[in-house]
């Protein structure tokens, strides 16, 4: 054992500083995989890490005897901490309302416990070797383990175990390092300490075993408290979770997480989405969507006789077919997947719009996600707008879904007024949907024009002439403010509404 | 194996290789799978010039009884330079001139290939925004649709596709991507102290006019002020300016490192300041203000040479290597061959515009000690056809992405600038090869194999994508022996330099070696004035044309 002494410790750094990173990356893949996928949270997630290893360093100080002892209970310190890491945070997230303290406290805690920790163990092998040869060697292991951690992470783990699993396979390890290293240093620890750390180690082994176990029911248990009513349906697709709940009244789609409709009151948001437009335009005969998957809007589409083709352009193929293939949602979207008018199309919109946007179309709907990233955020830019002209004939009505005039004003507006600066012509409107709060949409065609006043379908089971006027009112606290356009080199947008958001949340 | 080491070592540096090694058991990506090929400027045809009148190289008498031509005008050259120079005569009227350029494509140092899933550069990718003082460029940039109104600064501002879409940059740092270039996570208060105090001298350079009114730093450098004070930095290195001004911060260093290396293909310690101050303070409009917006394309400056090459049409001859230019009464004698046949052929012309690299111009004209000679340094270039993107970790992918640690310079992203943000890409790899002597490292780069260079690009990117080579379908790799001329403390002030530009007789010259720096805009610049000269010259008496004809 003595013989191996100094490869095992090396080995010891290897292992936390590879646990250590894989922690990290689970916290900040849980946070925005819970609260959505934003540079923000992320940015502070590893500012927090840092931060907290910074701590750790600076805490060794206070470890003045029984450096070797307390070395090893930080070791098993960690193995719980991290081993638990992932399943507390889901439980947590899902049971409560104080996800963020928890959160950030689980990162500091790991920070701080592996960044006491190469501090300490350097200072056990300080006895050993040289001073320059044991910074080079300890942090080479450490970079090593870092950047194992990475690969691993992003290649294997993941993809194979999962968060839950990743993170107390972790656990365990870091928790057989501690036991090894109880043999390792036993010349330096007093033999009661011994004992006491074994028996410790036994325990967490238990308890991180056990989570192991009972892993699967773990997830399943997590992502369900994730949401309000049961999951029937939940894939990961190459771009997004998609997860489907169902309650006895209502049936709700959730995409990373965040709700895109609940059969409860989704009528009124795609009444509200496609009718002005349809009311507007002379024609009906060629329509385009973008977005809109669900096959919620297409339903409203079908509602017009004279519609005789359909284009839909939609980015996720696991949207569309679970659209057109599950029974649940064939009965909300009548089945509008279906339809032989319709031309079905997985591709990104704006290459789709630059390759193939040619023939102007009479009636173009936009329904996008909200822009809360780069790659959405293009989708409401200035040069995208642009782009869409082609398909805009004189006569062409477009909406555009253009998230809450009351949660995120300047966004809802700074959306109107780009599309100004791309040439439409704009008027504003607004829906009460339940599910989502105050929702706004903006109706523009390419020369001046009136908001509609007439519908042109009977039926509807929110908007009559009357309601459909009255959406074009703004009270004084949802009106137009000044603000800065979106563009390709300049996503204001996304600043606004990142901001704008997590005020509310 | 221990060449091959050897040459891994070389290329991604010892610390890094350290690293990946020891990560991967001792062993280092091996990616047998990925095809590509070796390329460059055609060497071969490049060093008959060289070998002009020496044994085993061609002869002046090799000319005996070789075609002859006549010619209005001639330009050699078929870079930026050469192609601005022909435009220019295009859009003044002037159109009885021939272009030769050695190459079988025109565009220089700004080549550029369309194969896979997107244009991409070979070497120059990008243009700022020029100031409104910079009406030439502008115009050029007009037509090209690249400008959209003015804006509160009576600022130019760019066409919206065309300015870099954002995000626009970021930084691997630490095991994360950030936005930006500067390494802000966990700097400290006197990192960023020093980035301040930086940033200041830089404003204060930005501020500065000079009695006559001119900036200190412009682009092009014609406009600028040539006052002692400013070129007082063409006399120390950037290394030691900063030591002037007691910053020693190590975020610091990296960041006026990267600098240095991205932009001159030199150390620190080897670059003027004059060239450090002139990268920030003649993109800057005020200080306070950020530096100009960046223009870019998918196939990099590659736009520009095509709008360029549509001006001179069908008067452009490519596959001809001029050996020598001689000047006899009354007109200018160029010897040349066709690349492809090995044939001479005898041009004579009225006047001729040398647009070639200054270490050409000197051969064509067999100019000898006591005029201009500068240094070069050598580039490579590596494309990678991915069939999908490597996953992420911090800010999202942008159009230049910059690892921290690397000897090289990252990439940047041929589909960026084409709004794709998912499946198949083109990366596009950087690495100037700076430190040691040129001519070594210039062999050394000759030396190398396709499958070192291809490891050692592959080794290079896999601290930040331990993914990446299971998604490269191809890799190419193009070396630039003479990439760029180096602005080395002195070059910039000197009165060689100064000379350099002078017409001579019945000869014009333009390219950016002649402002000591490699920039789009001062080849630009240099064309149009060297076709400006030569029109002048070529004007009726009644203008008197023996002041600018010194014969
Ligand atoms: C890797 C790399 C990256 C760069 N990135 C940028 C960038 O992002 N932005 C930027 O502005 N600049 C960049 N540059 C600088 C670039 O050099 C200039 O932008 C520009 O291409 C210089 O043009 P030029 O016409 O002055 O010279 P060159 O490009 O050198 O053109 C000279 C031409 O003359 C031809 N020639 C040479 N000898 C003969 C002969 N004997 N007979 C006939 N023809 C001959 C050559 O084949 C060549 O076509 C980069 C350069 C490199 C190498």
């Amino acid at each position: 054992m003595q013989r191996l002494r100094r490869p095992l410790l090396f080995l010891t750094v290897l292992v936390i500083a590879t646990a250590g990173l894989v922690y990290e990356l689970l916290a900040g893949t849980v946070a925005s995989y819970v609260l959505g996928d934003s540079v923000r949270q992320f940015s502070i997630t590893i500012g927090a890490y840092l931060f907290a290893l910074g701590i750790g360093s600076y805490l060794s100080r206070y470890v003045k005897e029984g450096v070797a002892a307390r070395f090893i209970e930080v070791e098993l310190a960690t193995a719980l901490a991290g081993g638990l890491s992932a399943p507390l945070l889901f439980i947590g997230f899902s049971q409560g309302k104080f996800f963020g303290p928890l959160l950030y406290g689980t990162i500091m805690v790991i920070g701080t416990l592996v960044g006491l920790e190469i501090p300490l163990l350097m200072r056990i092998l300080k006895e050993e070797l040289d001073f320059e040869e044991l910074i080079a060697r300890v942090l080479t292991v450490d970079y090593v383990g870092a950047l194992v951690g990475s690969v691993l992470f992003a290649l294997v783990l993941v993809p194979s175990l999962g968060l839950n699993r990743t993170s107390l396979t972790f656990g365990l390890l870091n928790c057989a390092v501690g036991v090894l290293s109880t043999f390792v240093l036993a010349d330096v620890v007093p033999k009661r300490a011994l004992l006491r750390l074994r028996i410790t180690a036994s325990a967490i082994a238990v308890i991180l075993v056990a989570g192991l176990v009972y892993a699967d029911r773990l997830t399943t248990f997590a992502e369900q408290g994730l949401y309000a009513d049961p999951i029937v349906y939940s894939q990961q697709s190459a771009y997004q979770r998609v997860v489907l709940t169902e309650n006895p009244h209502s049936v709700q789609l959730f995409l990373n997480g965040n709700l895109q409709f609940s059969s409860a009151d989704e009528y009124r948001y795609h009444e509200a989405l496609v009718h002005p437009a349809f009311a507007r335009a002379p024609r009906h005969s060629r329509v385009l969507i973008l977005g809109g998957g669900d096959g919620l809007a297409l339903r409203e589409v079908f509602r017009y006789p004279d519609v005789e083709h359909v284009t839909m352009v939609d980015l996720d193929p696991a949207v569309t077919n679970l659209a057109r293939q599950i029974p649940t949602m064939q009965r909300l979207n009548h089945n509008s997947l279906s339809d032989p008018r319709l031309t079905l199309i997985n591709a990104d919109a704006m290459a789709w719009l630059r390759a193939d946007g040619r023939r102007p179309f009479d009636v173009v709907i936009v329904d996008f996600p909200d822009p809360n990233n780069f790659s959405l955020g293009k989708l409401y830019t200035r040069g995208f707008y642009r782009l869409l002209m082609r398909v805009i004939g004189p006569d062409t009505a477009l909406v555009v879904q253009s998230t809450s005039p009351m949660y995120a004003r300047k966004s809802f507006w700074c959306i109107a007024r780009t599309m100004r600066s791309a040439g439409f012509s704009t008027h504003s409107y607004h829906a009460h949907v339940p599910s989502f709060g105050e929702w706004g949409y903006v109706l523009a065609m390419k020369h001046p024009f009136e908001p509609p006043t007439q519908l042109r379908v009977d039926g509807l089971r929110f908007l009559n002439d009357a309601t459909l006027a009255s959406l074009f009112i703004f009270s004084r606290d949802m009106q137009e403010l000044p603000v800065r356009e979106n563009t390709l080199n300049d996503q204001q947008l996304v600043a606004y509404y990142e901001h704008e958001w997590s005020l509310w949340n | 194996m221990a060449s091959r080491r050897d040459a891994l070592r070389w290329i991604v540096g010892a610390p890094l290789l350290a690293r990946s090694l020891a990560a991967c058991g001792g062993a280092t990506p091996r990616a047998p799978h990925v095809q590509g090929e070796l390329l460059g400027q055609s060497l071969d045809v490049g060093h008959r010039v060289r070998d002009l009148g020496q044994p085993g190289g061609p002869s002046l008498g090799d000319f005996r009884g070789a075609p002859e031509e006549r010619v209005k005008l001639a330009i050699v050259g078929g870079g930026p330079a050469g192609l601005s120079a022909a435009w220019r005569l295009t859009r003044r009227g002037e159109l009885d001139y021939q272009l030769f350029e050695l190459e079988s494509e025109v565009g220089g140092t700004s080549a550029w290939q369309e194969t896979g899933v997107a244009p991409h550069p070979w070497g120059a990718h990008y243009l700022p925004l020029p100031m409104k003082e910079n009406v030439e460029l502008l115009g050029l940039l007009g037509e090209l649709g690249a400008l959209d109104g003015v804006d509160a600064m009576g600022e130019p501002m760019g066409s919206e596709e065309m300015l870099i879409r954002e995000p626009e940059e970021r930084v691997f740092y630490g095991g994360f991507w950030y936005p930006g270039l500067y390494p802000y996570a966990g700097a400290s208060e006197d990192d960023l102290r020093q980035l301040r105090r930086f940033r200041a001298e830089l404003d204060r350079w930005t501020r500065f006019h000079d009695a006559a009114g001119r900036r200190a730093f412009t682009i092009p450098r014609s406009l600028a002020s040539d006052d002692a004070e400013v070129m007082a930095l063409d006399r120390v290195s950037a290394t030691d300016w900063l030591a002037q001004l007691g910053l020693n911060s190590p975020r610091l260093e990296w960041l006026v490192r990267y600098a240095c290396r991205d932009d001159y293909g030199l150390e620190p310690h080897e670059t003027s300041a004059w060239a450090l101050v002139f990268y920030w303070a003649s993109r800057t409009v005020k200080p306070g203000h950020d530096t100009r917006d960046l223009l870019a394309w998918p196939e990099g400056n590659g736009r520009l040479v095509k709008h360029l090459r549509r001006a001179a049409g069908d008067r452009i001859r490519t596959g001809r290597v001029v050996l020598n230019v001689e000047q006899s009464e009354g007109g200018v004698t160029l010897r040349m061959l066709d690349v492809t046949s090995g044939r001479p052929l005898i041009v004579h012309a009225e006047r001729a515009i040398l647009a070639t690299p200054h270490f050409v111009t000197r051969k064509l004209l067999g100019l000898g000690a006591g005029e201009l000679e500068m240094g070069y340094g050598s580039w490579v270039v590596a494309n990678l056809h991915l069939e999908s993107r490597p996953v992420e970790r911090g800010f999202p992918l942008a159009w230049d992405n910059v690892p921290h640690g690397s000897e090289a310079l990252g990439y940047v992203v041929a589909t960026h600038q084409l709004d794709l943000d998912r499946g198949p890409s083109i990366f596009t790899w950087y690495r100037p090869l700076t430190g040691r002597d040129p001519a070594d490292e210039r062999r050394r780069m000759l030396d190398t194999s396709f499958e070192e260079w291809r490891d050692g690009v592959l080794t290079d990117l896999a601290i930040p994508h331990p993914d990446l080579g299971s998604r490269v379908r191809r890799l190419d790799v193009w070396r630039w022996g003479h990439a760029m001329p180096q602005p080395r403390v002195g070059l910039l002030s000197s009165a060689s330099l100064r000379r350099a530009r002078e017409a001579r007789g019945r000869l014009h010259f333009a390219h950016t070696d002649l402002s000591g720096m490699a920039l789009f805009e001062e080849s630009f610049d240099h064309g149009l004035r060297a076709a400006d000269e030569l029109l002048a010259a070529l004007a009726p008496p009644a203008t008197s044309a023996s002041a600018v004809e010194p014969t």
